[in-house]
């Protein structure tokens, strides 16, 4: 059973061994669809059999828990969606001449060990293996994000690699400070960094080293999260980098930065209590808001307005984790997983239109779903779920988390994030119905979409649909993951 | 070694470090920073290397070795030869901020520092303990570093040095931090300047130079 923490980091390195040899092909591009698809698995299969219990593999070098297979199922789901519409896109992109064979073959390679870093990132044990994961899926998206090396590719990878790599340094001094905060609590320096062991010493640790290590830890991963003040680079890398890569980047890169937060918080709260890392995410998630509702108002490009929305929901989900109720966190967990699909949904068909006109104004893009029924009636579905809209599941999330909000005493807080989170969504209905409604303008060219991106799409509507009706038995899931998160109420 | 040479050489190690930084902070000619670059490194790998004599821990010898080969010798190869082959390339331009200011602010920098470092002498106050306010202050100036400089290369340097800053920090606080997470960290720094390095390359290819101002394109 323990092997099975395996496959979800293993089964990737197979597919990018694959791909590294045999180059883009059917097969290894359908490899890696499946290896996404084992680490879904995985993760459901360790979810049935999870009890409330904690399992670890390797001498304690991983572990999964609630918590962790959440964000398998997040990794797993979001995954799977955009390797299978790599397929297409990426045989449009050799047609179309935007890559080559080489360039073809990279992206073969890179997107699967990216897919094992972030699944290593969720199963470590230790919070210093943890943040080697994560400053490694800055390394394996930065070619990524430059695939297609234009000059802007280009501009958008330097920004990120700068940003992100200065931000996750500061992560790993805060890493180091809580493993000297460790020791001196009593920690052997073998196992100092594991979670089980920081968890059962957070009494002991230093206060004033923990607070210095916390701030630090919330600055660096948050720059990876996209928070405030290190999230510059978002909405360049994000709008540069090829449709499937932005879909994982904002549906799950952004998750599983922030995860690494929550899974510091609920070590730094039993240290130091948890009025410090609340100030500190309601001032950081707020001005995120603040930043993301600001810049939709005014954005001129589809794919950075995807962007910014992301932002905008990963300063919610920073508020949310500042409440810390058990309501708070099961309400984020499922925010996380049902913005994950959306963002794919948006993302994969803001490709098509750009691949159709080889633009990303919203203004070059008129009348969609009056020209193709599958781009047009998808990107809806996906702007109705980030928008809040029942059926969908971010409605219930979003309902969840003001009132956790509510309870947690931060009225004053759920006022602002209301309001910016107003302001975010009249934004995106009217660059959105811009787009999409109306007759299109004369001479627009056709919107094709290949086989594999229209199934990746039609899946992920349906995901969502049925993510809307019943949360099913992810519900107990997530409020397993919320208690062990410290979230009592 | 005795305990006076054991101190003597961990302050002279954790000064020089320190030093190197001011002086990247001085100089423009990108050849002569990344030469200071190296001296650093060499720094850096003193701290491991005295640690590991002082207290017969061969480990801590080895992962200086390592240190000393990866931080003063490959890294700063790696960068020279991105440094541009045309005469305009090899030297910072115009600085945003003038040489005599930026020497104030690394001075402003310095003792916020030993501020900041308090509470991490308090918990533990031992002779190495006591050297961190200068790694620290390295963290900060490598952060002055990499915002007012404008080419390329020098945000690297930048880069770089903040993550000896962070690496001297580590190895004067608790002696390194467990092998797996520090080969891990080292593997993921050698990557990220690698790719840095590659992307300097393509930038010059693609707008003719590394002045970080004509990255414009991307705005709002």
């Amino acid at each position: 059973m323990s092997l099975l923490l395996l496959v979800p980091i293993g089964a990737p390195l197979v597919a990018a061994a694959l791909a590294a040899v045999l180059g883009w092909r059917r097969l290894t591009s359908s490899v890696t669809v499946l290896a996404a698809l084992c680490i879904l698995i995985s993760g459901v299969i360790l979810g049935f059999n999870h009890g409330s219990g904690v399992r670890f593999a390797i001498a304690n070098l991983f572990r999964a828990d609630a918590l962790s297979i959440t964000m398998l199922i997040v990794i797993g789901t979001v995954g799977t969606l955009a390797t299978w519409a790599s397929i297409g896109y990426i045989d449009a992109e050799l047609t179309h001449g935007h890559t080559d064979a080489r360039g073809a073959k990279l992206y073969g390679v890179l997107v699967p060990i990216f897919l094992a870093a972030m699944a290593s990132a969720v199963l470590a044990n230790n919070i210093g293996v943890m943040w080697v994961a994560i400053e490694a899926t800055t390394v394996a998206t930065a070619f990524l994000v430059g695939h297609r090396r234009t000059r802007a590719a280009l501009e958008a990878t330097w920004k990120y690699v700068v940003i992100c790599s200065v931000g996750i340094a500061l992560a790993f001094l805060g890493t180091v400070l809580l493993y000297f905060a460790s020791l001196h609590a009593g920690a052997s320096s073998g196992d100092a960094l594991n979670i089980d062991v920081l968890l059962a010493h957070a009494s002991q640790l230093d206060p004033a080293v923990t607070r210095l290590a916390a701030g630090l830890l919330l600055l660096g991963y948050g720059a990876k999260a996209g928070l405030v003040p290190f999230h510059t680079w978002l909405a360049d890398a994000h709008s540069q980098a090829p449709a499937p890569v932005s879909a994982l980047m904002s549906g799950v890169l952004l998750s599983v930065a922030f995860y690494a937060l929550l899974r510091v918080k609920s070590v730094v709260d039993l240290a130091v209590g948890t009025g410090f890392l609340r100030t500190g995410l309601i001032i950081v998630g707020l001005l995120t808001l603040l930043i993301a509702a600001s810049l939709l108002v005014v954005q001129t490009d589809f794919k950075r307005m995807l962007a910014y929305s992301s932002m905008e929901n990963m300063g919610l989900v920073a508020v949310a984790a500042a409440a810390g109720t058990k309501l708070a966190i099961a309400a984020l967990l499922l925010h996380v997983l049902a913005h994950g699909i959306a963002k794919t949904l948006v993302f994969l068909g803001s490709g098509q239109l750009q691949a159709a006109h080889d633009s990303t104004r919203i203004s070059d893009v008129t009348g969609v779903l009056a020209r193709s029924r599958m781009v047009g009636v998808t990107f809806l579905v996906g702007l109705a779920i980030l928008l809040g809209l029942p059926p969908f599941a971010m409605f219930a999330s979003e309902l969840s988390i003001s009132r956790a909000l509510a309870g947690a005493g931060l009225e004053w807080v759920l006022g602002a994030a209301l309001l910016f989170v107003v302001i975010a969504f009249a934004a995106l209905v009217r660059n959105g119905s811009r787009m999409l409604l109306g007759p299109p303008d004369a001479g627009s060219p056709a919107i094709t979409v290949p086989r594999s991106v229209g199934a990746a799409l039609v899946t992920g509507v349906i995901l969502s649909l049925v993510l809307g009706l019943t949360v099913g038995p992810l519900l107990e899931l997530f409020q397993t993951a919320a208690t062990l998160l410290g979230g009592t109420r | 070694m005795t305990q006076a040479t054991y101190n003597g050489v961990l302050n002279l190690a954790a000064g020089a470090f320190l030093l190197a930084a001011v002086l990247i902070v001085w100089r423009r000619e990108l050849r002569a920073i990344v030469g200071l670059l190296a001296w650093q490194g060499i720094a850096l790998a003193a701290i491991p290397l005295t640690e590991g004599i002082y207290k017969h821990d061969a480990a801590l010898i080895v992962v200086g070795v390592i240190v000393l080969l990866l931080r003063a010798v490959a890294l700063p190869l790696l960068l020279i030869r991105a440094v541009g082959t045309e005469p305009h390339e090899r030297r910072e331009s115009t600085p945003l901020v003038n040489t005599t200011t930026s020497l104030l602010i690394t001075a402003g920098l310095t003792v916020l520092a030993y501020a900041v470092t308090r509470p991490i002498i308090a918990l533990d106050p031992s002779p190495a303990t006591r050297a961190v306010p200068a790694t620290f202050a390295v963290i900060l100036i490598a952060v002055f570093v990499m915002v007012s400089r404008r080419r390329a290369l020098s945000q690297a340097v930048g880069f770089m040095m903040l993550d000896n800053g962070i690496a001297a920090t580590a190895f004067l606080i608790t002696a390194g931090v467990p092998l797996i997470v520090e080969l891990g960290a080292s593997l993921d720094v050698m990557f990220a300047v690698l790719v840095l390095g590659l992307l300097t390359g393509h930038m010059r290819r693609t707008f003719g130079g590394t002045d970080l101002d004509q990255l414009r394109e991307l705005r709002g």
